[in-house]
């Protein structure tokens, strides 16, 4: 039967008193944020989280333009110039145990740290998000063949396991990005897994196969966009994680090889010099800590803007 | 005051009570009186800031994020006046409270047992037997089947209701004075339901405890209390004995509660009468009567002038103008006259 | 001509008449297992023998306390869990089978749940929650949306501010009606509402009932109408069907059951809703406790530990749902003729 509605045909409870619920706006049209709308306008309101994107972008900025604006040739030494105190007239932030200059050392090493930090990540979230919406939403054997089998890498703690893999495939930034993304995908994986199984049980998904749709329409639709979310949050969590352990990687010499500045080769190279000049030994390590640490209270912000209150 | 601090005067005194959140007013001045020995039912929309008055009483809000005005008074203390410890023993000592979800109220990874006596040695210097002979003594009086084998129960393994009677027990423990009650029987099944209210009733006859139950249900606020106090937007509408409220009402928005319920349908399926619009938001407040959007009553005055709480009867106080024209609508039938047009489509 | 392709002409979309019941359920059946603390297996009996039809045009009501079962029936009509055994007949056809497969069922029946914020996905507008289902369903993306729109009209939602909201921004009455504008988005006859009201306020509970009373008139809807609350099931439904521990005990003309109620455990439900006449408050509970875990459930009667009307017998015989008066239908055996209990009724009722 068709059923005539149409726009025209509406009758608002044209009998007693009864009227649609009362807007507490009184705009004519309201027009909605939109998701992201919403954590945008919430997260410009977290002043700490704000701070801690713009460290994020003032780095990615440098690394992005560091070959042409360091102020000296990062990879020129000079005997006659070794380890000068920072603060001093030509090198700014004083020079390493080549006599190369920190500041455009650290600049170039910006890269190579966030490439190495962010890529591992990014592959993983791929792949883990994969694995774990899977699981998740398949259930049943497939569930417990696929997070048992990951359940299997959480046996070692990540250090270890990054420091193996590394040592089996030899050094080289290809293969700590290799390994690294194995240290994080079961961990991803295993955060998508139960994001899944906990969407996969709303009412919303019910009511969605009640309309007919595939298992694919449901995933696509309805599950997608509610898991890649805390997934996302999660996973900006692990880049902190990530840049330590690939410039532990470094600093053992599994990662980034000389002359390449990075910064944990460089605090490697560096630690000789602790006793002569200890702030510019700590000046790698110190980057290290606050781009790690914004990243982490960066994915906090994101996390507190993205929950949605009733 | 003296009168409001003094061991022989009223059991709670609310007046002007104001609860902030942020700019968020829930609470608009309220002014309550709970007689000792009485029991009086908070009733109201979620919203209508009935919990929070209730909480309020305990002073159970973060301090940082929440401001509480006017004078609470409750067993004889001023409640804003204790400090950080006498506030510590009141609450549970002088004035206790239960909840919606006891799950909630008890600690998983103790016994039911454990926690009441517990409770019990926090207040007194008392040896564990004797504690535990008054928990036993408490699962009897709330009517908890074989108690001696109940107090060993974790929560987990009671039922809904029996949750519910153990967490009266608990806070009964201390001998308070003044229950309060937060919507204890919504989540519980309907032959529950009952049980618990008679249950509350009863402790209320024998123990000379006085009572304030908060509840969205009429039903249930009939059932258990003398005294009922209508909220509407953070303020008291009406209040009155449940005699004077529910069979006289005056106040166009109680009118309203007692006509949408389904069994006072006139016949079965006819069409209910309901309240047009919905409560107000509490950050954007209107001037005059809050109900004033939604009355079948309203003019122009209500949308300017809060109307003053007016005496109609002895202890029935009603805020509105039309107090007179309210109640002989109610009388004359069940088709309140409209004010409102529909909204055009 | 409906929106909505390949649904039959509304002749042949109704085959058997208006004396055929939409939907005939019978011998339904779902045990969940469970591990106790001890290792050892049991099962969980939520639905355990249901049978009952749904009348065409009529409002079946659903009552019952925690554990009755209802809420399990309610999503095995619908299939969201598989039933262990039992038919459901839609308008004579098996449902499940080639004749009548779920996914042209589940265009008939549809269905409203409790939580109103639960069943909306957070990250879709009103407007796309309801145009889901006849998108997935091959209507073209535009088309579904103007639907949706006036959908949300006929709800009371004004499209014009509502259609491009997200479920956290409106109120719980605001969802709801969504929720409904969606189950309608499909053109069913048979609308399952499952505790729908029961987490509104009063006010907005009735303004809600009132709705579903003018979609159903419009519609031509059927209803089945889970409840708690026997007050709003008797304002809205004909017939009125009582379970306890996953059987129905009994079954009837709303007016019968809810007026001279003949199973004991109706009784005390009544009983037990709160006066709302404060010269005449209850004066003492029928039930005592909670009602027990269907893992273990009583021998014979499962009402028989906490009835008033026990005898021996009822332990012993399971009763029967027999019908003692026209359409009403009780599983009491007080109530049957030789049953072997002492109040039991002398002569056989013609039936």
């Amino acid at each position: 039967m068709s059923v005539p509605v149409t726009a025209a045909s509406v009758a608002l409870d044209g009998g007693v008193v009864t009227a649609p619920e009362a807007l507490p706006e009184s705009g004519a049209f309201v027009a909605s944020r939109g998701f992201w709308g919403h954590v945008v306008h919430r997260l410009v309101r977290d002043p700490v989280a704000v701070a801690a994107g713009a460290v994020i972008l003032i780095v990615i900025v440098i690394a992005c333009l560091s070959p042409w604006i360091t102020p000296m040739d990062p990879y020129k030494g000079s005997m006659l110039r070794r380890l000068k105190p920072v603060a001093d007239a030509t090198y700014w932030l004083g020079s390493d145990e080549l006599g190369r200059d920190m500041i455009s050392r650290l600049m170039l090493g910006s890269r190579l740290s966030l490439f190495i930090g962010v890529t591992p990540v990014v592959i993983a979230f791929v792949i883990g998000s994969a694995i774990g919406i899977l699981a998740g939403y398949v259930g049943g054997w497939t569930n417990t063949i696929l997070m048992r089998t990951i359940d299997v890498f959480f046996a070692f703690p990540s250090v270890l396991l990054a420091i193996a893999l590394s040592g089996a495939l030899g050094a080289g930034i290809f293969n700590s990005i290799v390994s690294l993304t194995c240290v994080f995908v079961p961990q991803i994986a295993r955060v998508a897994e139960s994001v899944t199984t906990g969407i996969r049980k709303r009412d919303y998904i019910d009511a969605a196969k009640l309309s007919g749709a595939s298992p694919l329409t449901i995933m696509r639709v309805q599950v997608l966009g509610n898991v890649l979310g805390p997934i996302f949050v999660y996973s900006t969590s692990l880049i902190s994680v990530s840049m330590i352990l690939a410039s532990g990687l470094s600093f053992l010499g599994l990662g980034v090889r000389p002359p390449e500045p990075e910064w944990g080769l460089m605090l490697n190279t560096l630690r000789t010099a602790i006793y002569v000049n200890p702030v510019v030994a700590a000046l790698p390590g110190l980057c290290i800590f606050i781009v790690s640490i914004s990243f982490n209270i960066f994915s906090d912000g994101l996390r507190n803007a993205m929950e949605i209150r009733q | 005051m003296s009168a409001l601090v003094s061991a022989a005067g009223p059991a709670v005194v609310l007046s002007n009570l104001r609860v902030a959140f942020g700019k968020v007013q829930v609470v608009d001045g309220v002014d309550l009186t709970v007689e000792r020995g009485q029991a009086l039912a908070l009733i109201g929309e979620s919203g209508s800031g009935k919990s929070v008055t209730l909480r309020a009483i305990l002073r159970l809000f973060p301090e940082s994020r929440s401001r509480i005005e006017g004078g609470i008074f409750a067993a004889g203390k001023d409640v804003q006046a204790l400090g950080k410890r006498a506030l510590a023993d009141f609450r549970g000592g002088d004035v206790s409270m239960i909840f919606q979800e006891p799950l909630l109220a008890f600690d998983p990874v103790y016994t039911v047992g454990q926690q009441i006596t517990e409770a019990i040695h926090r207040h007194e210097t008392i040896t564990k037997a004797d504690a535990r002979k008054r928990a036993l003594a408490l699962f009897e009086r709330v009517r908890i089947p074989s108690p001696e084998r109940r107090l060993d129960n974790y929560p987990h393994e009671m039922s809904g209701g029996m949750r519910q009677r153990a967490m009266i027990a608990l806070a009964l423990a201390c001998h308070p004075q003044v229950l309060l009650a937060d919507e204890p029987t919504t989540a519980l099944d309907a032959t529950v339901q009952i049980q618990v209210l008679l249950l509350l009733r009863e402790l209320q006859r024998d123990l000379g405890l006085s009572i304030v139950i908060v509840t969205h249900d009429l039903g249930a606020a009939v059932e258990v209390a003398d005294r009922i106090a209508v909220m509407y937007a953070g303020k008291i509408v009406e209040t009155g004995t449940a005699h004077q409220v529910v069979l006289d009402p005056h106040h166009p928005y109680t009118i309203g509660l007692l006509r949408s319920r389904a069994e006072g349908a006139l016949e079965k399926g006819a069409r209910l009468q309901t309240i047009p619009g919905s409560p107000p938001d509490l950050a954007n407040r209107p001037a005059g009567c809050p109900f004033a959007p939604r009355c079948f009553l309203a003019e122009e005055r209500c949308q300017t002038e809060m109307p003053p709480v007016g005496e109609i009867a002895p202890g029935h106080r009603v805020a509105c103008w039309h107090t007179d024209e309210a109640a002989s609508a109610y009388r004359a039938g069940p088709t309140p006259v409209r004010a409102i047009e529909p909204l055009p489509a | 001509m409906s929106v909505i392709p390949d649904t039959p002409d509304p002749f042949i979309r109704d085959r058997g008449g208006p004396a055929q019941p939409l939907l005939s359920v019978s011998g339904l059946f779902k045990h969940f297992p469970v591990r106790k603390s001890g290792g050892k297996k049991q099962v969980v009996r939520a639905v355990d023998g249901v049978d009952f039809e749904v009348l065409k045009g009529e409002t079946l009501g659903i009552v019952g306390e925690s554990g009755c079962g209802k809420s399990t029936t309610a999503k095995l009509l619908m299939g969201l869990i598989e039933r262990d055994t039992g038919t459901l007949l839609y308008d004579g056809q098996p449902v499940g089978e080639r004749s009548m497969p779920w996914r042209a069922y589940r265009r008939q029946v549809q269905m409203v749940f409790q939580d109103s914020y639960a069943s909306l996905n957070p990250r879709m507008t009103v407007e796309q929650s309801i145009a889901f289902g006849p998108k997935v369903n091959g209507v073209p993306g535009r088309q579904a949306v103007e639907r949706a729109r006036a959908l949300l009209a006929r709800v009371g939602l004004e499209p014009k501010r509502f259609a491009g909201r997200y479920p956290h921004e409106i109120s719980g009455g605001q969802r709801q009606r969504v929720n409904i504008a969606r189950s309608l988005a499909l053109e069913p006859r048979l609308v399952l509402l499952d505790e729908a009201v029961s987490a509104l306020d009063k006010s907005v509970e009735a303004q809600v009932l009132n709705l579903l009373l003018d979609l159903k008139q419009e519609f031509g809807l059927t209803y089945i109408f889970i409840s708690h609350d026997l007050n709003v099931v008797r304002f809205i439904s004909d017939r009125v069907m009582v379970m306890y521990l996953g059987r129905v005990s009994e079954i009837g003309p709303s007016d019968a059951v809810l007026a001279a109620p003949m199973h004991p455990y109706t009784r005390a439900l009544l009983a037990s809703m709160p006066s709302l006449d404060p010269n005449n408050r209850t004066q003492a509970a029928l039930l005592a406790g909670d009602p027990p875990n269907p893992i273990d459930p009583p021998s014979g009667c499962r009402f028989h530990p906490r009835c008033s009307l026990a005898e021996p017998v009822c332990s012993q015989i399971e009763p029967p749902l027999e019908t003692i008066a026209p359409l009403h239908r009780v599983a009491c055996l007080a109530r049957q003729p030789g049953s072997g209990h002492s109040a039991a009724p002398a002569g056989a009722l013609a039936a």
